[in-house]
């Protein structure tokens, strides 16, 4: 049995890593999906973050609540998320200036963390008034910015989508499509654009590394049988 | 600008201080600091433990009004109200505490009746409350006005809609069980399943329905058909919005009087605030989990960069409790300070540590690690520290300022996070100033610990049991080697340990602390535990009525176990065990109304079987809501969806009302099933079944069962535990090539010597190198035969020298380098190969080396004392150590000679210049006969005297001859027989006499310069750098019949040959040319067997024949320079190693299956697939010395591959044998070199994955140039290399290297001399780097072949060092002494062949110290003299 060991360690039992998917179009897919599944998370999870701070006991079918908002806003999030984390690498590319800076995981982590900390600060903290609250929240998201992306590219865009997904938002809730659970229409447009940005720099931060390590590794490639040795 | 710089330098300069400091008293600053963080968590103590428990308060009834709405305290005075009493609660609750039994009882009742007709008397009750009506002057105030009206329940709890009441005052009583309608409970045939119907299936704490009508806890309410006490009790809870003292008054006097309680005690004089937490539901802790994950996976991805360290794991707990103590610290400082945390804690946490972040940490790690490992702990230390320094001030100063900006937004929330964050920045750099960068710096020092152990002299090695406890010893160790270069170094077992496989070290581990005996007793010990504590007539019953007394939570959720009336005797007083305490008679009231109570002896309706229940009261019974689930009321008002989350309800002192019925009533209450049960009548004196769960026998069964699946499941979950500890330990303890022959280290013990299976030990051997000096540059060029070494240094020169004693020779001076030699110019031309012998096999045999003894032996005595036990292997060895370097002082003449000696071969190159000159016109002059023979006693020489006075003979003679020759540096060499071939740089081939020093012949073709030489059998082939090849033919006119000598005795006895005297004429023929055998310059060159294959820049290896010069193979597969070609010089075709003859070239860059087309030859393949850049050296060895391998079979080759640019060999551990399917003979193997320290991820492309190879090797860090594998007389093959650590002699036998190829193809340790052992493996210590090494393989007998080895001194020591070694050909002799010394339990019995005992080490050490610099002095003393001259 250890000869058997021996002799089969040809072929190299990656983990599904995106690294090992050479394709273009499949890395590009895979990407997406998990992106979406990211996004998709973080709706849920922030979704929530919102309810609490209107319901502070929950009646005995708690788990339902999670699944309380329109069944789409999720796959929205998801969507929009993908669409933004490929687009920043996809920016980058064209305008010739690989993301560079504090490029790993860890990194990433403390990018998310600080975006679920801010939404955590919008939905718990009471602020006295919503001007305070949204100059706090852009405040914190210019931080976020500056602290994890510092890209001129990166701040564009995120002021686009944060603009954008604003008039979206708006748009739907003069429709009547969709509501705020709280009534107080300015508050909640108030820290909508901020939520926006900080998403939008968060995922597009995922969405740089997700393409980061899958473009390193095709060219390192070559390497890869005497890494894994 | 400026004031940055200055402001960056001085932040530096106090950075590298501070880390100075921290290195310098690791241990008195880590226990400042903990005493620093146990200080500031000390306040913590005083914060109440986080939980959602209720908190209570207690106000008197009178004079009660609801707080007000602000706290109006101040904040300096002590205020003992709790601050979330204000604001009125959300509801005040009354309880009426309803106690009824029927009395006196009759046998003839049965066991319903003691509940169902009390129960009846509920609905009574609830009717008596509902229609209370005060009246005062205020008007009439009805329940309705007072009470909480509750709507609708939650739409989810439909099934309780007609259980609980909706639309109107919030009043439970048991009567809901069925719609407070009394002809339902009369029509009710099973009370007790209508009660229980609603129960839950499942263990939980909330509360359940029945305690929620009942009101008591489920064990107190006596509705059950086993109750030993015919007591009953229930209350009736009303619920008021407002507190209406008058209201409550009457409604408490009425039914007191309506229903009075004897003897009851209850003072009802305090109002019980209850405040409730804020809850925390699944869907709060969804985002929390979520932060959390977040947060792990933010450690787990910066940690996992640290590296190159000495545990990686340590570290990464350092870090991380850095953080978590600065946190603790924070909060600790916050409360001494008075700001009482409002937030969160759980919440906050995970930003908190986000923000302050593991960065700081691992930039630091980072940084030190990237300093020169050369330096101190210290220095590293403090220089990782001050280049650090700006960036970690500037980020500091970055936080603190958003967080500032934070404090100032005014919001509370914020600020308060701010604040916290600020303390626990400042914090979090402090620890990580004092605490982690001194873990740092031990983790580093057990590092340097582990990787220099090897170089360490033997005083410094001791056991690291303390790194710490001396730091001003540890700190001297990187730095301990240059100053004794001399050192022979051997390995205590103490060290051996850190050098273990990591496995290893656990078991090691796990035996030093018995960690596994000790889990397995606590393990014991718990099992033991549990198992009283289950017993049913054990620890448990009584815990838990103990934990019901005391605790507030109740006992809703823990039912008690049955138990047997034997354990606990029913008469016990034991109040735990009786709801009533026998004394709660004696109490002084007695509200008793006359008429009123039922006389017991009033009736004599039958015999009383059983005493009366005694209805009382007691002040347990004051507060039972105490006893119910604590999420009893928030369930309650949650039904109605109203909160209690962060708010309170104030409790009313219970209105006790007893019940007393007669016999009568509870038969005209029977239902008409009752009759028909057949459940007998309680017999509670002796019944023996105390039912706490009302649900029967079957309840009590499925708790017993309950206890039961328990116990069985632990039982089953430590059992599997136990059998996956011990799969684990075999696992671990027992390698996974079982049962074959190698077995690994692993099996070995510390301290045993390394022995394989074949029960071969290897020899202790001594090894005593030889230094040979006299080369004034760097040396370029090494041949040598076994007998004679000849070297060539950029200076042009070329010395013989004996190879067995050290003695030079001969001397060829470079004739157009004179006046530079001293300078660097030459240096310049550089050429980039040396030359190497493997295995000398057309050994030189001409012997010159009869001389050596004579000229040594009158000179140096024996060594009297360190050396006298050396018994009779003059004649193979040579014992005469006194003439090396290391020599301690007693040996007295030596050093005095060494540096004589010396001093005469200098001076006599200087003479020899300058009488070179004069020689010149006279052409070859005769005399150099005599000169030939410096080792010729001296008295028998003419020039005696100035032998004697530092006037060397052997240069005066080769100067005469040497004029002829031309310009140009050399650039190759080759030596055989007696002859020197020499390739220069201008394209000239020389051939020399190597004795005489005379030139020979040489070929005047000047096209361009020789590269490479090959000197086989009387052919020359000459490389050149355009490419083209030149085979020459040697001719002599009398036979130069290496046979001749080889017959020579002994060095000793045989005069000097004359054969090689002038007279015989030698001739260089060209007889071939070809003239573009490659496109670019050739690098290698390497002839056997009638072949020759070369090798060169255009990345393609051919095969020429030798005798023609026909080209047979061309190979190509190589994507770079060929560097070097090695072909196996096996004697005997192996059948592995058929095709075309017994040729295996190899290459620099070992191509991916393309390499070895020859036919018949295996596919090999690189073990990574892909290129090795620089490789530069290659060696193989043929036989396996008919071993019966499993795997291997008898015969195979290893291999080894030389990198230059990373780890001198590589130790990959995946660079295993891949061999193809159905080769019995594994393709590659590689010896483990020493590794750069820690894992290599620099300079190679794609070894970040290599992982931890294998223990940290002595002498790691040092990279390996060159290595050589012989196989002489013993089993096992040596290997040998070298590098800067010196040169390394090791024993890769089966039990460690080949055995691990074999079965796992990976290594972990046992290489060279980085082996299993330390006593197998010593290490010569150089002082400069080795480039080549030779091995000698002609010396017979049991011993070790001669091994010498090219020095040459890396550009980027310091000067010193540079002077030193330039000047020095090192040669090292490896010598085996037979089982004389050895090596046990760590302690050097004989070292150098000499005195037994371990006590002489220490001198011995010291001495050769002492010997060494004496002769560094003596050595450059004598070359400004030189200069001088």
């Amino acid at each position: 049995m250890a000869e058997g060991e021996t002799e089969s360690p040809g072929p190299k039992k990656r983990g599904p890593y995106i690294s090992s998917v050479t394709s273009r179009s499949v890395n590009l897919m895979i990407r997406g999906v998990v992106l979406f599944f990211i996004g998709v998370f973080l709706a849920l999870v922030l979704n929530l973050l919102q309810i609490q701070r209107n319901v502070t006991l929950f009646p005995p079918d708690v788990i339902a609540s999670i699944f309380s908002s329109a069944w789409w806003v999720p796959p929205c999030c998801g969507t929009a998320s993908a669409v933004i984390g490929l687009l920043y690498p996809c920016i980058d590319r064209h305008l010739g200036e690989p993301h560079k800076f504090k490029r790993e995981w860890s990194s990433v982590m403390r990018c998310v963390a600080v975006f679920v900390g801010i939404n955590h600060a919008s939905a718990k903290v009471d602020f006295d008034n919503n001007i305070q609250l949204s100059l706090t929240l852009a405040a914190l998201s210019i931080g976020l910015w500056w602290t994890f992306d510092r890209s001129r590219s990166g701040f564009g865009l995120g002021v686009g989508i944060a603009f954008l997904a604003t008039v979206v938002t708006q748009l739907l809730v003069y429709n009547g499509v969709y509501q705020y659970t709280s009534p107080d229409f300015l508050y909640v447009r108030s820290w909508l654009p901020c939520i926006f940005f900080a998403g939008g720099i968060t995922m597009g931060n995922i969405g740089r590394q997700l393409a980061m390590s899958s473009h390193v590794t095709p060219r390192s490639s070559g390497n890869v049988c005497s890494t894994k040795l | 600008m400026t004031l940055t710089e200055r402001l960056r330098e001085k932040i530096s300069q106090a950075f590298y201080n501070h880390g100075l400091f921290c290195a310098s008293y690791p241990i008195p600053i880590i226990l400042f600091t903990g005493l620093c963080i146990l200080a500031c968590c000390y306040p913590l103590l005083k914060l109440p433990l986080p939980g959602t428990g209720p908190v209570e308060f207690t106000t008197p009834v009178k004079d009660y009004s609801p707080p007000p709405l602000t706290s109006d305290h101040k904040p300096g005075e002590p205020n003992e109200q709790p601050e979330w009493y204000v604001g009125a609660p959300v509801a005040y609750i009354q309880q009426i505490f309803v106690k009824s039994s029927v009395s006196p009882w009759h046998k003839n009742l049965l066991a319903v009746d003691v509940f169902r007709s009390p129960l009846s008397r509920a609905f009574q009750l609830v009717e008596e409350i509902r229609n209370h009506v005060l009246k005062d002057s205020s008007g009439t105030r009805s329940l309705e006005d007072v009470c909480l009206q509750v709507t609708d329940l939650l739409p989810g709890l439909r099934k309780l809609r007609n259980l609980l009441p909706e639309h109107g005052c919030l009043l439970l009583s048991p009567g809901n069980f069925w719609q407070n309608d009394r002809e339902r409970f009369h029509a009710d045939p099973d009370i007790i399943r209508t009660i229980h119907q609603h129960e839950p299936k499942t263990l939980q704490t909330s509360a359940t329905l029945k305690d929620l009508l009942f009101g008591v806890p489920g064990k107190y309410s006596g509705v059950s058909l086993y109750t030993r006490k015919r007591l009953v009790s229930y209350t009736i809870t009303l619920v008021f919005q407002h507190y209406h003292a008058k209201f409550l008054g009457s409604l408490r006097a009425r039914l007191m009087l309506l229903h009075p309680s004897p003897n009851c005690s209850l003072r009802a004089e305090s109002l019980v605030h209850v405040h409730f937490k804020e809850e925390i539901g699944i869907a709060e802790l969804i985002p929390l989990v979520t932060t959390y994950i977040i947060l792990f996976a933010y450690i787990y991805f910066s940690t996992r960069k640290i590296d190159m360290v000495k545990s990686k794991w340590g570290l990464a707990l350092a870090a991380v409790v850095t953080v978590l103590s600065s946190l603790l610290m924070s909060v600790g400082l916050c409360t001494l300070f008075g700001l009482t945390p409002t937030l969160n804690g759980g919440e906050i946490f995970p930003y908190l540590v986000v923000v302050i972040g593991l960065e700081n940490v691992l930039v630091l790690t980072k940084s030190v690690v990237s300093t020169p490992v050369d330096l101190e702990v210290k220095l590293r230390i403090a220089q990782g520290l001050s280049s650090e320094s700006w960036s970690i001030m500037k980020n500091m100063a970055t936080e603190l300022g958003i967080v500032l900006i934070g404090y100032f937004t005014l919001v509370p929330a914020i600020q308060e996070f701010c604040l916290f964050a600020v303390v626990g920045l400042v914090s979090d750099f402090f620890l990580q100033m004092l605490f982690f960068t001194t873990v740092l710096s031990i983790d580093i020092r057990r590092m340097e610990l582990a990787d220099l152990n090897k170089r360490l002299p033997p005083e410094a090695c001791l056991p690291p049991a303390k790194p710490v406890g001396r730091p001003t010893r540890f700190e001297r160790q990187p730095t301990v080697r240059p100053s004794m270069p001399h050192t022979i170094t051997l390995q205590p077992s103490s060290f051996r340990n850190l050098r273990l496989p990591k496995r290893l070290r656990v078991i090691y581990f796990l035996a030093r602390t018995r960690l596994a005996q000790r889990l397995i007793m606590a393990g014991t010990v718990v099992w033991i535990g549990i198992l009283v504590y289950t017993d049913p007539a054990g620890l448990r019953t009584y815990l838990a009525a103990q934990v019901t007394e005391q605790s507030p939570l109740g006992e809703g959720a823990l039912a008690p176990l049955p138990v047997p009336s034997g354990v606990l005797p029913a008469s016990h007083p034991d109040p735990a065990f009786s709801i009533f305490p026998p004394d709660a008679s004696k109490l002084p009231e007695n509200q008793t109304l006359p008429g009123e109570p039922p006389e017991p002896g009033g009736l004599a309706e039958g015999v009383h079987d059983s005493p009366a229940p005694e209805v009382t009261w007691g002040p347990e019974d004051e507060e039972l809501w105490r006893k119910l689930s604590f999420r009893h009321w928030p369930t309650l008002f949650s039904y109605y969806n109203i909160t209690l989350a962060k708010r309170y309800v104030s409790l009313l002192p219970v209105i006790p009302v007893t019940l007393r019925l007669n016999p009568r009533e509870a038969l005209e209450g029977r239902h008409p099933q009752d009759g028909r049960s057949a459940w007998p009548p309680p017999r509670p004196g002796q019944g023996g079944l105390w039912e706490a769960g009302p649900k029967g026998p079957g309840t009590a069964q499925a708790h017993r069962d309950l206890t039961l699946y328990k116990v069985a499941a632990l039982g089953l979950a430590s059992g599997i535990v136990l059998v996956l500890l011990l799969l684990c330990l075999y696992r671990v303890l027992c390698p996974r090539n079982y049962g074959q022959p190698g077995a690994g280290p692993g099996r070995r013990r510390r301290g045993e010597l390394p022995c394989d299976d074949y029960g071969y030990a290897p020899p202790e051997t001594e090894i005593v190198p030889l230094v040979l000096r006299g080369h004034l540059m760097d040396i370029e060029c090494l041949a040598s035969d076994g007998m004679l070494l000849v070297s060539c240094c950029l200076a042009g020169h070329v010395c013989v020298w004996d190879a067995q004693t050290g003695d030079c020779l001969t001397r060829i001076p470079h004739p157009g380098r004179q006046r530079r030699d001293s300078g660097v110019g030459s240096g310049l031309e550089t050429q980039e190969t040396w030359e190497r012998l493997s295995d000398g096999g057309k050994g030189g045999p001409e012997e010159p080396g009869d001389s050596p003894p004579l000229r040594h032996r009158p000179r140096g005595p024996p060594p009297p004392a360190l050396f006298g036990d050396q018994p009779d292997l003059t004649c193979l060895i040579d014992t005469n150590f006194a003439a090396r370097p290391q020599l301690p002082e007693p040996v007295q003449p030596e050093p005095r000679y060494r540096a004589g000696r010396r001093a005469q071969d200098s001076a006599g190159y200087d003479f020899s210049r300058l009488v070179q000159r004069v020689y010149q016109e006279g052409g070859m002059a005769p005399v150099h006969t005599p000169a030939l023979r410096p080792p010729s006693p001296g008295p028998t020489f003419p020039l005696a005297p100035e032998d004697e006075a530092g006037f060397p003979p052997e240069k005066s003679c080769p100067s005469l001859a040497w004029a002829p020759s031309a310009d140009g540096s050399i650039w190759s060499l080759e030596l055989q027989g007696s002859l020197i071939v020499v390739g220069r740089s201008s394209g000239r081939l020389e051939v020399w006499d190597a004795i005489e020093g005379t030139l020979r012949c040489s070929s005047e073709e000047v096209s361009s310069g020789i590269t490479a030489l090959v000197f086989l059998d009387k052919r020359i082939v000459a490389a050149r750098l355009n490419g083209s090849l030149d085979f020459f033919s040697l001719e002599t006119h009398t036979a130069l019949s290496p046979l001749q000598f080889r017959g020579a005795p002994g060095r000793g006895s045989s005069p000097a040959s004359p054969a090689c005297s002038s007279s015989d004429r030698v001739a260089c023929h060209l007889t071939h040319t070809v003239p573009c055998a490659h496109q670019k310059p050739i690098t290698a060159l390497k002839a056997a067997a009638g072949r020759l294959v070369t090798g060169s820049q255009d990345h393609t290896l051919r095969v020429f024949r030798l005798e023609d010069s026909c080209c047979l193979f061309t190979l190509q597969g190589h994507s770079g320079a060929i560097t070097t070609v090695y072909i196996d010089q096996a004697p005997t075709p192996t059948p592995a190693d058929h095709g075309a003859g017994q040729r295996r070239p190899r290459r620099g860059h070992l191509p991916v299956g393309r390499a070895d087309r020859q036919p018949g030859q295996p596919h090999v393949r690189s073990p990574w697939g892909c290129h090795l850049p620089h490789l530069h050296h290659l060696v193989r060895h043929q036989q396996w010395p008919g071993r019966p391998h499993q795997h291997l079979g008898p015969q195979h080759g290893h291999q080894a591959l030389l990198h230059p640019a990373g780890p001198g060999l590589w130790r990959e551990p995946g660079c295993h044998l891949r061999q193809p399917a159905g080769d019995r003979r594994p393709g590659l193997c590689f010896l483990l070199g020493p590794e750069l320290r820690g894992p290599v991820t620099d300079s190679l492309p794609g070894q970040e994955q290599r992982g931890p190879a294998g223990p940290p090797d002595p002498g790691a860090g040092q990279r390996c140039h060159c290595l050589q594998l012989w196989q002489r007389a013993q089993p096992g093959v040596r290997a040998l290399c070298a590098g800067e650590a010196g040169l390394r002699v090791g024993l890769p036998h089966p039990s460690g290297w080949g055995a691990r190829l074999a079965t796992h193809g990976t290594w972990t340790g046992g290489v060279l001399s980085l082996g299993k052992a330390a006593s197998d493996c010593p290490v010569l210590p150089h002082d400069c780097n080795i480039k080549s090494v030779f091995l000698n393989d002609i010396s017979q007998g049991p011993f070790e072949p001669l091994v010498s080895s090219l020095g040459r001194a890396l550009p980027s020591l310091t000067p010193s060092w540079c002077l030193k070694c330039s000047t020095g050909l090192d040669l090292a002799q490896l010598r085996a002494a037979p089982a004389r010394s050895h090596m046990k339990s760590g302690q050097l019995q004989s070292w150098g062949g000499g005195q037994p005992g371990a006590s002489s080490r220490h001198s011995l050490h010291k001495q050769v110290g002492v010997a060494s610099q004496e002769q560094q002095r003596a050595d450059t003393g004598h070359r400004t003299g030189l200069f001088i001259r």
